[in-house]
């Protein structure tokens, strides 16, 4: 077979057949370490091709030069599960004509293989690959651990182009194989590995974090669910690192082994691995150096697709099997909808990811957030953006109370039976509002420059323009 | 009560307000907030309130405030008003 | 009954730490104008607790406040603003005499009349943490509002020029001093902080000690210790069982007529029907 390894980016993407107002797709396992989205889209324009979608798991504040790149009319569509930084701020001050697409970890693979999002070219960034194409994440200088969320883009692209630092002999397993794969550019570098993992995932030290972290572990406890067979997913956010870590303590006084933990994995998670308080791993994305390492030596530690993780058109993701899943919150109303896209003035920082996802299959959502944040209480009487809608959410566990959805009245009961401060949520709310005040409502009224999409493909909410 | 010197109270870490006054003939408040769209008139009564507490008519007060609630708020203005009058340390 | 298994020390010119004092559990929180406080931020912090007292809610929560010790003017300007803030309780560092005792508490008299408060509203929990406190510790205890002692190990071994160890060897006459003092006054003795907020263990081990020698509680300078000392604190399980065991044992020797019970082969004689019934009090069963 020939060879696949082309020169430069600039002629792969020439031999690719780049065209004006193609899709492009990346994925986003390098996070804030990226240099192959900037690096694409430079060699997009010095080719001269005008009207590009980038289609990007998420965009980070190191992918900053693409707002020049929209200016300057190369990319006029985004479609994104997640964006933070300076082209999040961009969007939303209306820097874009189009309104971006946001999706979910699951409902981003749904679109793909439905052929809802056609991409005709996608860019996968591959720590290591040989020259027929066969890429993985597990080894090279800029190793991250699984290549998930790439996947999709790699079975339904028109035309698939790997972009790596390390060429190698061979990579056999491969997480994404020859099969799939069309052309091979060798880089520089593709990332800069500060950005792409930490080395550990630091448990926070903010002693409010650690206090809903208990009561977060204290309430999974009260439900019932941490028992054999018991399966979750937890965040890399402070608070639930934390309530992890009390969970592996729980486990280990009860006895209890659980069957599988699933999502962004880090180093915690890999202890519960590695004490036997799991079964197995589900990795779609690696946090830390501990995760990378895992993954590629243990195969407990199993790499899955963005479908197979989280996809409503599959025929069973593995979210549908989750037990317990804990959850951040900028925003959560009295409906108990959620609010992960947008700060309280309507500003784009952030995206649902796997957030409604998860809070759709497992059988206890657990948001965890601060009560008051800088001033501005975490409860309020409607969201500023719905990211995941409240009949999917279980638990608000905040640091000075815990409120059930009236949907769960026996959860409630068993809450209360633990000695758990359960209360409603509009009580928390009235807690909220005497440390704070009210404050003024500030949504944006500016034209729609952002569409959320729920996981089946359904309108849930527009994000406005903000002044 | 008149302001004599220029003075600060409070800091720039988060929950916190700093507080800057100056000698003035006249009054001029400037307020700068993280929370500027939620709370931006709520933080102007506060702090002519305290003026007025403090009977202080003429100054430049300037407000840099890090999501700081509203007793904190209300405190590093008074203590800045104290610091900036004559005789208090 | 009022608890104070935990009292957590907050830094007075912190308004985050001030904001959340009440969340972590703790039976009661030291606001703290003195140590923690720079020099020349008194005055910051003094007017931020002022304030936080009078609007945050603390559900449950004793509401202390660590002033400044009595040789320096400003102990005076910091009581008058905590008892208008409305504080439950004064915290005085370095106290040493009856005396001094006597002066706080006529200084808290006026404060309390000038803000309109009841007289007598604020307890006064006596920081002893000098050797000259340590031996007057009686008269202290025996002073009017003072509701506790608190042992301060960190002052008391600079002045006696000894290393503070994690055994606390160099505190146990003191440690037993002040609990005495306290009990014979019917106050609560509170012991000195665990100063190592990584050392769990170490923590584990010292309030277990404190406990068994007689003290109701511990001062604590890490939100994270919060929750180990309100256990190390409450009767556990087994002991509770025990005292529910005794209480039973006595009322039924009661209606039977018995003059004297035994339970688990052991004379139930008064000092251990009180220790039960004390027990049971901790947990809330009367």
């Amino acid at each position: 077979m020939r060879d696949k390894m082309i020169g430069s980016l600039k002629e792969a993407l020439k031999v690719m057949g780049l065209a004006d107002g193609m899709t492009l797709s990346f994925h986003h396992h390098l996070r804030n370490g990226d240099a192959v989205l900037n690096g694409t889209l430079d060699a997009a324009f010095s080719l001269g091709v005008s009207g590009l979608t980038v289609a990007a798991s998420s965009i980070f504040p190191v992918h900053a030069p693409l707002v020049e790149h929209i200016r300057k009319g190369t990319v006029s569509r985004l479609e994104v599960n997640y964006m933070s930084g300076p082209v999040a701020d961009f969007v939303s001050r209306g820097g874009i004509a189009e309104p971006v697409i946001f999706r979910t970890h699951g409902g981003r693979p749904r679109s793909i293989e439905s052929g809802e999002l056609p991409i005709d070219i996608a860019v996968v960034a591959a720590p290591s690959a040989d020259g027929r194409g066969n890429l993985t994440g597990t080894k090279g200088p800029s190793a991250c651990g699984s290549l998930g969320y790439a996947m999709a883009d790699a079975r339904c692209a028109k035309r698939v182009l790997a972009v790596t630092d390390n060429p190698v002999d061979r990579v056999a397993p491969a997480s994404i194989d020859q099969s799939l794969v069309d052309a091979v550019v060798t880089v520089d570098s593709i990332g800069d590995p500060a950005g792409i993992v930490s080395g550990t995932t630091r448990m926070p030290r903010d002693p409010v974090a650690l206090v809903m972290a208990r009561y977060a572990a204290m309430a999974i406890k009260a439900s019932g669910l941490l028992a054999d067979g018991v399966s979750f997913q937890t965040g890399a956010g402070g608070a639930s690192l934390a309530a992890a870590s009390y969970l592996r303590d729980m486990m280990r006084d009860l006895g209890v082994v659980g069957s599988f933990g699933m999502g962004g994995i880090t180093s915690h998670m890999v202890r519960f691995l590695r004490e036997g308080l799991v079964k197995r791993l589900y990795d779609v994305q690696c946090f830390d150096l501990e995760a990378v390492k895992s993954i590629a030596e243990d195969e407990r530690h199993v790499e899955v697709s963005a479908s197979l993780y989280a996809s409503p058109g599959t025929k069973g993701p593995l979210v549908d099997d989750l037990d317990v899943v804990i959850l951040g919150a900028t925003e959560i109303d009295l409906d108990f909808n959620v609010n992960v896209h947008t700060d309280s003035s309507g500003r784009i920082i952030g995206g649902s990811g796997g957030h409604s996802d998860t809070a759709a299959g497992a059988k206890l959502a657990v948001v965890v957030a601060p009560l008051v944040r800088s001033r501005l209480p975490i409860v309020v009487d409607r969201v500023t953006t719905v990211s995941t809608p409240g009949d999917t959410v279980d638990l608000l566990v905040t640091e000075r109370g815990i409120a059930v959805n009236p949907r769960r009245p026996e959860l409630r009961e068993a809450l209360d039976r633990a000695g758990l401060p359960v209360m409603s949520i509009r009580e928390l709310r009235e807690i909220a509002l005497s440390i704070t005040g009210v404050p003024r409502s500030s949504r944006p009224k500016g034209r729609t420059v952002g569409i959320v999409e729920y996981r089946d493909g359904s309108l849930i909410d527009r994000i406005s323009e903000v002044s | 009560m008149k302001i004599l010197r220029m003075a600060v109270a409070g800091s720039m870490e988060s929950n916190d307000a700093m507080v800057t006054v100056e000698p003035s003939n006249e009054l001029s408040v400037e307020i700068e907030s993280v929370v500027k769209a939620q709370f931006g008139d709520a933080i102007e009564r506060s702090v002519m309130e305290v003026l007025k507490n403090l009977s202080v008519d003429s100054c430049t007060l300037s407000v840099k405030d890090r999501g700081a609630l509203d007793c904190t708020l209300r405190a590093r203005v008074e203590t800045a008003l104290l610091r900036g009058c004559e005789g208090v340390r | 009954m009022k608890r104070r298994r935990s009292l957590l020390f907050v830094p007075g010119n912190n308004p985050g730490m001030v904001a959340n004092a009440g969340v972590f559990g703790a039976d009661g929180v030291i606001f703290d104008l003195e140590d923690a406080v720079a020099q020349d931020q008194k005055d910051g912090a003094r007017i931020l607790v002022r304030n936080a007292l009078a609007v945050l809610p603390m559900k449950g929560c004793e509401r202390i406040v660590r002033i400044n010790s009595m040789d320096r003017p400003i102990w005076l300007e910091d009581l008058e603003a905590v008892v208008a803030g409305g504080a439950d309780s004064i915290m005085l560092p370095k106290a040493q005499s009856r005396a001094e005792m006597e002066e706080l508490d006529r200084a808290l008299s006026d404060a309390e009349k000038r803000v309109g408060r009841e007289e007598g509203a604020l307890d006064v929990i006596a920081l002893v943490e000098t050797p000259t406190g340590v031996e007057n510790s009686g008269d202290i205890a025996t002073a009017r509002r003072v509701s506790g002692m608190l042992l301060g190990a960190e002052d008391l071994t600079a002045a006696l020029g000894v290393p503070r160890t994690v055994d606390g060897e160099e505190i146990s006459y003191a440690r037993g001093r002040m609990v005495m003092a306290a009990k014979a006054a019917g106050i609560d003795a509170i012991d000195t902080p665990f100063t190592d907020t990584d050392d769990m263990e170490g923590l584990v081990k010292d309030v277990l000690f404190a406990r068994s020698i007689g003290f109701d509680g511990k001062a604590l300078i890490s939100p994270r210790h919060v929750e180990a000392v309100n256990r190390a604190f409450t009767p556990t399980d087994g002991e509770m069982e025990w005292a529910r065991a005794v209480v039973r044992a006595l009322e039924e020797g009661e209606r039977a007529g018995k003059g004297a019970v035994s339970v688990g082969g052991k004379m139930v004689d008064a000092p251990v029907a009180a220790r039960a019934r004390k027990t049971l009090a901790m947990r809330g069963e009367a």
